[in-house]
């Protein structure tokens, strides 16, 4: 086991990524500051546990969820999972691209700059929770589904599908967003 | 423009439904090498696949930038001298 200096040192490397997830899971700043600082204290307290080698990050992502499961998720009120649509595959690649041809720019250009870092946010946050973290995990932590899977102990395949379902609604969402803002007409498809 | 993935032949990927099928778990780092190097291929060759595969992965870079945040002033001090306590 390495010092407990060492592991201070590289675990704070770590707390930008936590408070963003954090601040996603709980809305509130007061209380993602608590869950992270609960994290560290906890991780600290576990670290002789912790085997040097293992995936620092991923661990303190698990006891950052598993804390977060423990205290908060029964406080909210949160969308049922059943409120999740069943949208198209590339839904919002295909609203954008047609947009997109009328003015002859490609759909990557045309959504470029679209959205506020606000209209993100509110969008992550229209997820349901367990979809929400699944992405939040997979596209703004970048972790590998393997480890998605350990953080939030699921299956793999729950993992997966979670991301597949919940990237659709996101996108969705935003889309909704970009409507809601007048930057798009109102689609009868949509 | 036809939103649905045309089905012209390239080599080492023949279609467009399966690439647009692994388009994600190529994103996701979760292909073997075979089938990464498949798709990069068919990238190349197909425009249509290969603007779709930059949407999407714009996509994600949008919501990873527009979601991270600051660590609030104080958090980190605060978080160092707790666990400070703990050794003492």
């Amino acid at each position: 086991m390495a010092d407990q200096a060492t592991f201070v040192e590289d675990a704070m490397d770590h707390m930008q990524g936590l408070y963003t997830a954090a601040l996603r899971m709980t809305h509130k700043p007061a209380d993602a500051e608590d869950l992270v600082q609960e994290t560290y204290l906890k991780a600290y307290r576990a670290y002789g546990g912790f085997t040097e080698g293992t995936n620092l990050r991923a661990w303190l992502y698990r006891i950052l969820t598993n804390s977060y499961i423990n205290q908060y998720r029964a406080k909210q009120r949160r969308p049922d999972e059943t409120t999740l649509g069943d949208n198209d595959d590339f839904f919002l690649y295909r609203r954008v691209d047609e947009l997109g041809s009328l003015v002859g720019r490609s759909a990557e250009d045309e959504l470029f700059g679209w959205f506020t870092d606000d209209e993100v946010k509110a969008a992550l946050d229209s997820l349901p929770e367990n979809f929400r973290l699944a992405v939040l995990l997979a596209d703004v932590q970048g972790f590998a589904y393997k480890e998605i899977a350990e953080i939030t102990d699921v299956p793999v395949g729950t993992v997966m599908s979670r991301l597949h379902r919940g990237r659709k609604a996101l996108h969705k969402s935003l889309y909704n967003h970009a409507v809601d803002r007048g930057i798009v007409p109102v689609s009868s498809e949509a | 423009m036809n939103p649905e993935p045309r089905s012209e032949a390239n080599e080492g990927f023949s279609d467009c439904g399966q690439a647009l099928a692994t388009l994600y778990r190529f994103l996701d780092g979760a292909l073997d090498e075979k089938r990464r190097t498949d798709i990069a291929s068919h990238l190349d060759g197909c425009g249509h696949c290969h603007e779709m595969y930059s949407f999407e992965a714009e996509v994600r870079a949008m919501v990873a930038r527009g979601a991270t945040e600051e660590v609030p002033e104080g958090l980190r001090e605060r978080i160092a001298a707790r666990l400070r306590e703990l050794d003492a």
